[in-house]
């Protein structure tokens, strides 16, 4: 496998709140164009890694590389800007905003970072046809004009990843993107993810394991801070290891 | 994910940008009765209503669009008027003059106070803006240009731009209500920029601006700077019309004032400041006569006001109608 292959890769990455370590030396290799899973109990530190490689926290030790640039130094919005963006485990809408609006906060970032107080907001409109476009592909279309907090739990889920899909970005952290969701919510979001993920890479947590075994090519089981295994979903489900840690503790 | 369809009363409570036209009539309705009041009403109480209104527009940007709350404005109000003051009196320079170096002082000032606190969230945000606004206060009572106890006083109000005389009060009123639309166009418009959009996605979600990619603590810094520049226009054109700058412009019970009017008319609302100023100023006159017991009725006013109105006044206004106003 050609070095270059892997879009992100991690060393020894750790990190150690007040004496207890919730990451620890983890390795991770995210394959160009694939759908990676990380999954594992609850409390094994999967959204403390999304915190880290997004820089929302900073590692105690170890290095991560993007496109081969070492990035562990950079701060989140410059993550961002680089093209990783993540999603959150609580639904993170603008909720006072439309969902239209919403989707035009990430498209107006290609203006730049603009600090223009003095110019009228309708220079915004030209944004809005592909705002709508986003919104139809994640079929809440007709919601645009409604305020993002008034939408059901599973519409905000889908306007946030309109929102995240909107900035294009190489490589998407998706931070257990079907939860608290009904079933058929579940197998829209998977296949709204699956058709998304062509062209790009994605990271994401995800605890319905149906929606694990039908998305991912790889999967990273997560324990205690530590990679346990690594394979794809066949390999994972026959590891004893993996099913020790998972009866082991709840599985949430 | 079933998509339902919305009720038409959403769609025109949330009067996203587009034309805005209520606000527009609303600036009609304003302009129009700000021109007519001196003829029912005593200028210098229009030109303080008017002078503390542009003061709770600036403040609400930070507080009603941010979500920024500043518990320390009266450093930007106050230094703004001792700026001007000192500028018109000792310096001999014209108004016009006087009060772009005062706004620009207050400017710098915001810069570095802003630099300073829009780190810290919440609480610890107003905390330090208060007790930056303090240590200014403690040096501007030993500083020998402030006059002490004692202000600025005797300010002249001088010759706009060299030629209209302001010692008339009609013919500073005019002027001030100038100071004032521009001061309130300016915002308006950054409410409603591109810029301002960032500005509201960081009130609703700092976290997810910034995994969009947006350096939130530079949108905060800007709009901090702006808001103190502002707060800075109507704090030097106050010391102009009023001939004086003291210690109360820079008291910390001046920022409680500022935050009391904007609560009142309604934060995050684009009338609510001037309705909140207008309120407040109306009372301390009306309650002049008790003395000390302004500052208690004051404040029984104010949280029944709280009690009945948790919008504040236009906020309740806006709710009724289905309108941000
Ligand atoms: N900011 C923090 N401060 C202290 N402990 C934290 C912090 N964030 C997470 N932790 C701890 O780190 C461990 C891993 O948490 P998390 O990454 O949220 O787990 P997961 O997402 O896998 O359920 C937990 O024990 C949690 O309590
Ligand atoms: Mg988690």
């Amino acid at each position: 496998m050609a070095v270059d292959d892997a879009i992100l890769e991690t060393e020894g990455l750790s990190k150690e709140f007040r004496g207890f370590l919730a990451v620890k030396n983890v390795h991770l290799r995210i394959r160009r164009g694939t759908i990676h899973a990380l999954i594992g109990p609850n409390g094994a530190g999967k959204t403390t890694c999304f915190n880290l490689l997004t820089k929302f926290l900073q590692p105690t030790a170890g290095r991560i590389r993007f496109e081969g640039r070492d990035i562990t130094a950079l701060r989140p919005a410059q993550v961002a800007k680089l093209g990783i963006v993540r999603s959150f485990q609580i639904s993170a809408v603008f909720g006072h905003l439309t969902a239209l609006e919403n989707v035009r906060v990430a498209l107006q970032r290609e203006r730049g970072e603009s600090f223009d107080f003095w110019r009228s907001h309708s220079v915004l409109r030209a944004y809005d046809g592909r705002a709508r476009e986003l919104l139809a592909a994640v079929g809440i279309e007709a919601m645009a004009e409604v305020p993002a907090a008034e939408l059901a739990y599973g519409q905000k889920r889908a306007l946030e990843l309109a929102t995240t899909i909107a900035l294009e970005p190489a490589l998407m952290l998706l931070d257990e993107p079907t939860a608290g969701m009904g079933r058929e919510d579940v197998g829209r979001i998977a296949a709204l993810i699956k058709q998304v993920a062509k062209g790009r890479t994605v990271l994401m947590v995800e605890h319905n394991l149906a929606v694990v075994a039908d998305l991912s090519d790889t999967i990273t089981v997560l324990a205690r801070g530590e990679v346990l295994a690594e394979g794809d979903y066949a390999q994972i489900s026959a590891d004893p290891r993996v099913r020790e840690a998972y009866l082991g503790s709840e599985e949430g | 994910m079933a998509v339902r369809s919305e009720p038409a009363a959403i769609r025109a409570a949330t009067g996203t940008g587009n034309g805005l036209r209520h606000h527009q009539l609303g600036m009609a309705l304003l302009a129009a009765a700000l021109v007519f009041a001196p003829l029912v009403l005593y200028p210098v109480f229009l030109m303080k209503v008017l002078c503390f209104a542009l003061f709770a527009c600036a403040f609400n940007l930070l507080v009603g669009y941010v979500g920024l709350l500043s518990f320390g404005h009266a450093a930007f109000f106050g230094t703004a008027a001792y700026a001007a003051g000192h500028a018109a009196k000792v310096w001999g320079l014209p108004p016009e003059l006087a009060v772009l170096f005062a706004t620009a002082c207050s400017a710098v000032l915001g810069l570095a106070f802003g630099w300073l606190a829009i780190r810290r969230q919440g609480i610890y945000f107003a905390m330090i803006t208060l007790a930056l606004a303090q240590m200014l206060y403690f040096f501007y009572l030993q500083a020998p240009f402030t006059g002490g106890e004692d202000g600025i006083q005797a300010i002249p109000r001088g010759r706009l731009f060299g030629l209209i005389d302001l010692a008339n009060d009609l013919v500073m009123y005019w002027v001030v209500l100038a100071v004032f639309f521009a001061g309130f166009l300016l915002i308006y418009r950054t409410i409603h920029s591109p810029f301002g959009q960032v500005l509201k996605a960081i009130r609703e979600n700092e976290p997810r601006a910034v995994s969009l990619g947006y350096d939130t603590d530079r949108y905060k810094l800007v709009a901090f700077t702006l808001s103190a520049a502002l707060s800075g226009l109507a704090g030097g054109t106050k010391a102009i019309v009023f001939r004086l700058a003291s210690l109360t412009d820079v008291h910390w019970t001046m920022s409680g004032e500022v935050v009391l009017m904007a609560l009142v008319g309604g934060l995050g609302t684009v009338f609510g400041p001037i309705v909140g100023a207008a309120v407040v100023v109306s009372l301390q006159n009306y309650l002049a006569g008790l003395g000390h017991w302004v500052t208690i009725v004051q404040g029984l006013i104010f949280v029944a006001c709280v009690l009945a109105f948790r919008r504040g006044i236009v906020g309740e206004l806006a709710r009724l109608v289905g309108k941000p106003l």
